[in-house]
């Protein structure tokens, strides 16, 4: 298993995106793929350094990662307190689509085929296998 | 590109303004939070606020920034204004169908059919 480590720092999520993102790019993975896997990588890592570590630079984020022919595995491992990820509402409700926060574990969930947390909602697993099929494509209108 | 440097180009044309991301790459909280505070100097200014905001350079976004697109809606709406978002691409205007923000913000395929469509 490959790793970086990162301060919590925006700038710094540009390190694990230049660790993981050629690799994927490589590894022959869709366009598509690679978009969803960028954007789970970087709602992950903004939950790990903003709101694990509290954007504390003094507090470090463990990036893991395989990438192989069948998927890519990332695990993000933060110093904070912790979390019950159940206890986030959901964002596509009605009463909650005014609100700007709370959407970046289910655009996770919705784009990896595979999401889990771990050590108390300090570590999220993300997994994206090679023939995943999400999002579902909705190929939506746009007004006009 | 300092921290000082404008994330956004923009043009007045009557009552409408037009904003246009520089960056690729929407994700930084630093460049968000420069972006928002930037767009919400435009409604302050305006009585009656008309902004078109164009995707056309954008190919990645974060949920921070879609937060920062809702709090400038409700800014809008606030002040009885109209926000319309065009020329999102396909990857993410997926990004807002399932998060039902295309529900919650008024979008269009281009700057023409948007500028038409403000009351």
């Amino acid at each position: 298993m490959k790793q970086v480590t990162i301060a919590s720092r925006a700038s710094q999520a540009r390190k694990a995106h230049d660790a993981l993102m050629p690799e994927v790019a490589a590894a022959g993975y869709s366009g598509d793929s690679q978009f969803a896997i960028r954007l789970a990588l970087d709602e992950a890592l903004a939950n790990a350094m903003f709101h694990g570590n509290g954007g504390d630079p003094a507090k470090r984020v463990l990036v893991e990662y395989e990438i192989n022919d069948e998927l890519v595995y990332i695990k993000i491992q933060d110093e904070g307190h912790g979390f019950n990820p159940k206890t986030i509402p959901d964002p596509t409700l009605e009463e909650n689509l005014c609100k700007p926060n709370g959407r970046g574990i289910m655009l996770m969930k919705a784009y990896m085929s595979e999401v889990s947390f771990d050590d108390l909602g300090r570590c999220v697993t993300l997994i994206k296998n090679r023939n995943c099929k999400r999002p579902v494509a909705s190929h939506p209108t746009q007004q006009d | 590109m300092t921290d000082t440097e404008s994330r956004l180009t923009i043009i007045e044309d009557g009552p409408i303004s037009s904003v246009r991301f520089l960056d690729q790459n929407i994700l930084e909280e630093n460049s968000i939070q420069k972006i928002g505070a930037e767009i919400s100097q435009l409604i302050d200014q305006a009585s009656n606020p008309k902004l078109l905001i164009d995707f056309q350079n954008v190919e990645h976004l974060s949920s921070a920034a879609l937060g920062t697109l809702i709090s400038i809606n409700n800014r809008i709406k606030e002040k009885g204004g109209q926000l319309r978002l065009v020329n999102i691409n396909p990857q993410i205007y997926e990004v807002f169908a399932i998060t039902k923000l295309d529900k919650l913000f008024k979008i269009y395929e281009d700057s023409e059919k948007a500028c038409a469509s403000f009351s």
